[in-house]
């Protein structure tokens, strides 16, 4: 892989990567009396070991300049197998915690392994760990294909995606450590927020150099949700984490905002985090790789249009429904709620669209797992936008607020929506990229298909449960006035649906494992497709003519 | 300037509603411009060709 880099491009990576071990070092010679400097320490190694991995082979060779007549892969490769150990790792950390709660003597008297430290270790493992990882390496294969563009330089998109993974190291390992600034799903703290303000900005400076350098004079529809993804989450990230460390030689900082300002920012940020994140960048997958896989062209280019705008304007202004019944002004509170319903519309227009492309290939759904993965994507994907506008009206929330229907909301969004639609997508990927025919086992496919679903309706239906007969419990009142159910009662009536979660989760984590193996096993065994000379011949032959 | 909170719930309520409106009109136009319809078509197959190079 480094091989195929040039020569300047290695020297401009080890400067690169020579300037973040400095870096590192400084930190951690700064924080050496805090726990920034296992921080330093982490980033100096990860550094360094780029640098190593580059010297030795800052020796070879030029490489060929047919490499300009074909797509840059190497990162994409690189980030597909870095998406599977995230969600292996990511999804263990799930089970684990969820098992926490049926059984609260699996922390082991650790202080690292509490709740409220593994429960970020895997909200980040899943969402930015295994999510992120997936996005970054479908966009880059999406935006290369749908614009017949090759990647305008071969570094950064390695630093893009060494650069998130090791923001996303930074910030597991440390919840372990007790580093947090509490905000949900903006746990990291100030270094670690503007390291990734950098590569994001890398990133979008990236895609759009790629688009610049398109066929068509068209955008395919795909790009513009990836789009979205990377130049929204660049400003939420931002804003929310504007905060002033105490000094540059400590990990803590103080957010900007106090009160009820940050409780808005946050779930500003937090529900555009599922919208553009787990969703809009998502959808990008989908407008790409389910036609692709279905063979079929997408079944309205306008609805994807009008549903991309609605999607756009809508959600960011449903946050607010994240804080019914709180100091947040009532109008606010209102407005969030009128836009998480009117959501409703762009998301079922795209659930529908992607449903309707199917339409009449049902019997290559039926056949193939790689296609029902993103069939299920797009059902959950309805089923989980129209819960999460049914949980934004006021009165429901009242009774789902903080119980574990929300849980329950967001893993049918998260296990059957986001990473449906990813397992379709990477296998879909994998073959292309590794030039395989197929998957090396699609029986394994049709065995990960079937944990993934039966797991998600496992947990799905243990929260509903759960979540409503908590709701319930902390609502009844006696004749008295009072109370009929203390806490600790509504806790004992959770317990038998918490081990159903636990085997739901189970079931889920077993098939990313398997669909790991798959995974390398394709890469590692099945004889690559003959090199046919056909492909040589055009690539020398007529093909040029875009010169 | 102080911009206090009446100030922004004016904006929010009036502004923000006619902004809204406003640019719902723009992506519809956008989308059933007849001159659009071409491009929209051509998007649409572009992406089941077979062909796996770049053009640059």
């Amino acid at each position: 892989m480094i091989a195929r880099l040039t020569i300047a491009e290695r020297q401009i990576g080890l400067w690169l990567a020579g300037l973040v071990t400095l870096a590192g070092a400084a930190l951690g010679i700064a924080g050496r009396n805090d726990v920034l400097g296992y921080h330093g320490l982490l980033i100096t190694i990860f550094g360094a070991v780029v640098v190593v991995a580059l010297l030795r082979n800052i020796d070879a060779p030029e490489p060929d300049e047919s490499r300009l007549s074909e797509y840059y892969d190497d990162p994409i490769r690189f980030g597909i197998v870095l998406t599977m150990a995230w969600a292996v790792f990511g999804m263990f950390i799930g089970v684990w915690v969820s098992a926490l709660l049926a059984w609260p003597e699996l922390t082991f008297d650790a202080a690292w392994a509490s709740f409220g430290r593994l429960r970020p270790a895997h909200t980040t493992g899943v969402i930015f760990g295994f999510g992120g990882n997936a996005l970054i390496a479908t966009s880059l294969h999406v935006v290369q294909r749908t614009s017949l563009a090759r990647l305008p330089d071969q570094v950064s998109p390695w630093f893009v995606l060494l650069g998130y993974n090791l923001f996303c190291l930074l910030a597991v390992s440390g919840y372990f450590l007790g580093i947090t600034q509490s905000k949900e799903y903006a746990e990291p703290e100030w270094y670690a927020d503007i390291w990734l303000v950098i590569v994001w900005v890398v990133y979008f400076v990236l895609y759009i150099r790629t688009l610049a350098r398109r066929k068509e004079p068209h955008i395919y529809v795909a790009n513009w949700y990836y789009m979205a993804f990377i130049l929204v989450v660049a400003v939420l990230h931002i804003v929310n984490n504007l905060a002033v460390p105490i000094s540059l030689s400590s990990a803590k900082a103080y957010s900007l905002f106090s009160g009820v300002q940050d409780a808005m920012t946050q779930w500003w940020y937090g529900h555009n985090a599922v919208a553009f994140f787990l969703t809009a960048g998502f959808l990008g997958m989908m407008y790409y790789y389910l036609p692709k896989r279905a063979e079929r062209p997408i079944y309205s280019y306008r609805i994807s249009i009008i549903s991309f705008w609605g999607i756009t304007f809508f959600y960011m202004w449903a946050g607010s429904h994240h804080l019914h019944y709180t100091a947040l002004p009532h109008w606010v509170q209102t407005l969030g709620m009128t836009f998480s319903i009117m959501l409703l519309v762009p998301s079922w227009a795209s659930a529908g669209n992607a449903l309707l492309t199917l339409n009449g290939a049902w019997h290559k759904v039926r056949d193939d797992a790689t296609l029902r993965f993103m069939m299920v994507a797009a059902v959950f994907y309805g089923l989980s936008t129209f819960e999460g506008s049914f949980l934004a009206i006021r009165a429901v929330n009242s009774l789902s607020h903080y119980t574990d229907w929300t849980v329950g909301h967001v893993h049918a969004g998260a296990l059957g929506w986001v990473a449906m639609i990813t397992f379709g997508a990477l296998y879909t990927l994998t073959p292309a990229m590794w030039k395989r025919e197929r998957m090396y086992s699609n029986t394994l496919v049709e065995v990960h298909f079937w944990c993934a679903v039966i797991g998600t309706l496992i947990y799905v239906f243990a929260m509903w449960n759960s979540g409503i007969i908590q709701g319930l419990m902390w609502r009844t009142y006696n004749e008295s006035g009072t109370l009929t159910y203390s806490f600790i009662e509504s806790l004992v009536a959770m317990h038998p649906y918490y081990i159903a979660r636990t085997v739901g989760g189970l079931f889920f984590l077993t098939g990313a494992v398997v669909g790991t193996y798959n995974i390398i096993m394709t890469i590692r065994h099945e004889p690559s497709l003959a090199r046919h000379p056909a492909g040589k011949l055009a690539a020398d032959g007529p093909l040029v003519a875009g010169e | 300037m102080d911009i206090g909170h009446d100030t922004l719930v004016a904006m929010a309520k009036s502004w923000g509603l006619f902004y809204l409106i406003a640019l719902s009109i723009g992506v519809l136009v956008y989308t059933f411009w007849p001159g659009n319809r071409k491009r929209f078509a051509r998007a649409k197959v572009s992406v089941l060709d077979k062909e796996d190079r770049p053009w640059r």
